[in-house]
């Protein structure tokens, strides 16, 4: 079941050369908590994975600028131009995939498959190097799953047992990375004793760990008081 | 972030056209591509321009890849909320009707066929239907987002640009950039002209090539190519011929573009 824990000792599991997938579609749903501790525990020598690399100094954009990441897989960079000066002074390795081949790619291991076919990048420059089929008169590009060590999302409110509800469009590509990697850590707006199983987008069985976005703000025990204190009095009310 | 603009950058045209009037003139006429209860996905930049001109009663669906149906307008002001953003990562008010999704039911819907047009620009667009929108070899590429899923799996594929870059012609026989997608493209809309794209492709309800069936015959032959559809009265057929690098047939029903 999933863990309440602080942003610091959720972080400190991840190592020098660790495999990261990081939440967000810009900063929308980007777990900035979590990404502000992994830059301030200097982690080296990252792969990210993620949609993009947000703007420089922001969120994602920090472990770039901080020359945190070796390797990035992602559909986009435009908005920051530190990832791409990297890219061209040969510092950052960068493997551009469609957008919506990078969320099937992270799917396909979530949900326990060889890859994925797709007709996206065929006759691109994208499609070399990779085995096309042909099925029913149609071409296929053969796409392998995208796994990593951690993941790190967002969550806009989370309860103790890791289930995670979403406000707008924050849920982006957080719910997908949620099945993929060895330990998926959330950072919560608001941490709740129970949701509504209605309202739960990602199934707790997919979290580890659980952190707030507001710890500052709050006392550890104060915290942890406030989730366990009257978990079993309140049912799941539908 | 669906994909970036293309070279939309010079100032005033040789016909006088200013920028403002070309990218009017381009935005209005493909408004009228859309109908009734579409679902449309839109490119970054001059195809957002596109819903300034949609008739006022007209109920169009805007998708975004950040997960929203329903886009509505931009949102200014003290109450914007940083959680509702449009693919541009512009906060936005949401329409009636909307919904919020995550990524994978993004492209479910934009690979999978369910979006009924999408408008685009581009840096090239050929004669076959290839579109080049997201890397110029040697500059700086942005990355594609999810343009290369949207042009394969969106119903109607609508590229948006100017006709020329720096005097040279962006319709072309055959796009010398990285592709974005092969064979996909269905209209090109400039300030000049409409092309309509003959993809030659003849599919059935199952998307299985015509040329490829026991039906196909002699009345479905593949004849491909770019058809010059509407030109902008301010524009001759000769001065269309001579702006455009790409080979085309000019359509029996030949119109003027509503400017």
């Amino acid at each position: 079941m999933a863990k309440l824990t602080t942003i610091k000792e959720a972080i400190s599991l991840i190592k020098d050369s660790a495999t990261v997938m990081v939440g967000g579609f810009l900063s929308c749903g980007a777990p900035d908590k979590l990404i502000e501790e992994l830059a301030a525990q200097n982690v080296k020598n990252l792969t990210m994975i993620s949609n993009d690399t947000s703007f420089p100094n922001v969120d994602k954009g920090k472990l770039i600028v901080n020359k945190q990441v070796k390797k990035l897989i992602t559909s986009h960079i435009g908005t920051n131009p530190e990832t791409g000066r990297q890219m061209a002074a040969g510092e950052l390795e960068v493997e551009l995939t469609p957008m919506g081949s990078l969320m099937e790619r992270i799917r396909a291991k979530g949900a326990g498959l060889g890859g994925v076919l797709t007709p996206t990048g065929i006759g691109t420059t994208i499609a070399d190097g990779k085995k096309v089929y042909e099925l029913d008169n149609k071409k296929y590009l053969f796409e392998k799953p995208i796994s990593a060590d951690f993941a790190l999302i967002y969550g806009t409110k989370v309860d103790k047992f890791g289930n995670i509800a979403y406000f707008g469009t924050t849920r982006n590509c957080n719910t997908v990375m949620a099945t993929a990697a060895d330990t998926v850590i959330v950072q919560a707006d608001e941490i709740v004793d129970c949701l509504d199983p209605n309202e739960v987008v990602v199934p707790g069985l997919f979290v580890d760990y659980i952190v707030s976005a507001k710890e500052e703000t709050l006392a550890e025990k104060t915290l942890e008081a406030s989730v366990s204190g009257e978990a079993s009095s309140k049912k799941a009310g539908v | 972030m669906v994909v970036q603009e293309g070279i939309m950058a010079e100032t005033t045209s040789k016909e006088g056209l200013s920028k403002e009037k070309i990218r009017e003139i381009i935005a209005k006429r493909a408004a009228k591509e859309f109908k009734e209860g579409d679902v449309v996905t839109l490119g970054i930049g001059l195809p957002t321009e596109v819903t300034k001109y949609l008739p006022e009663n007209m109920n169009v669906m805007f998708q975004s890849e950040n997960g929203l149906l329903g886009v509505g307008k931009d949102q200014t002001g003290d109450d914007t909320d940083p959680r509702v953003i449009n693919a541009g990562g512009g906060f936005v008010e949401i329409k009636k009707g909307a919904c919020f999704y995550d990524s994978q039911m993004a492209f479910i819907m934009m690979r999978g066929g369910h979006i009924d047009a999408t408008v685009l620009g581009a840096l090239q667009a050929d004669s076959e239907g290839n579109l080049a929108n997201w890397s110029i070899p040697g500059k700086f590429t942005p990355g594609m987002g999810g343009a290369m899923d949207l042009v394969v799996g969106a119903k109607k594929v609508i590229v948006v640009m100017e006709h020329t870059s720096k005097g040279e012609s962006k319709i072309v026989e055959r796009c010398n950039l990285p592709l974005t997608a092969s064979r996909e493209v269905n209209l090109i809309i400039t300030e000049r002209c409409v092309f309509r794209v003959d993809l030659g492709k003849n599919t059935d309800s199952t998307g299985v090539l015509a040329s490829k069936t026991a039906e196909f015959s002699e009345n479905t032959a593949l004849t491909g190519g770019l058809i010059l559809e509407e030109i902008n009265p301010m524009f001759s057929l000769e001065d269309i011929k001579a702006c455009t690098s790409a080979s085309f047939r000019v359509s029996e029903n030949l119109k003027e573009m509503e400017i």
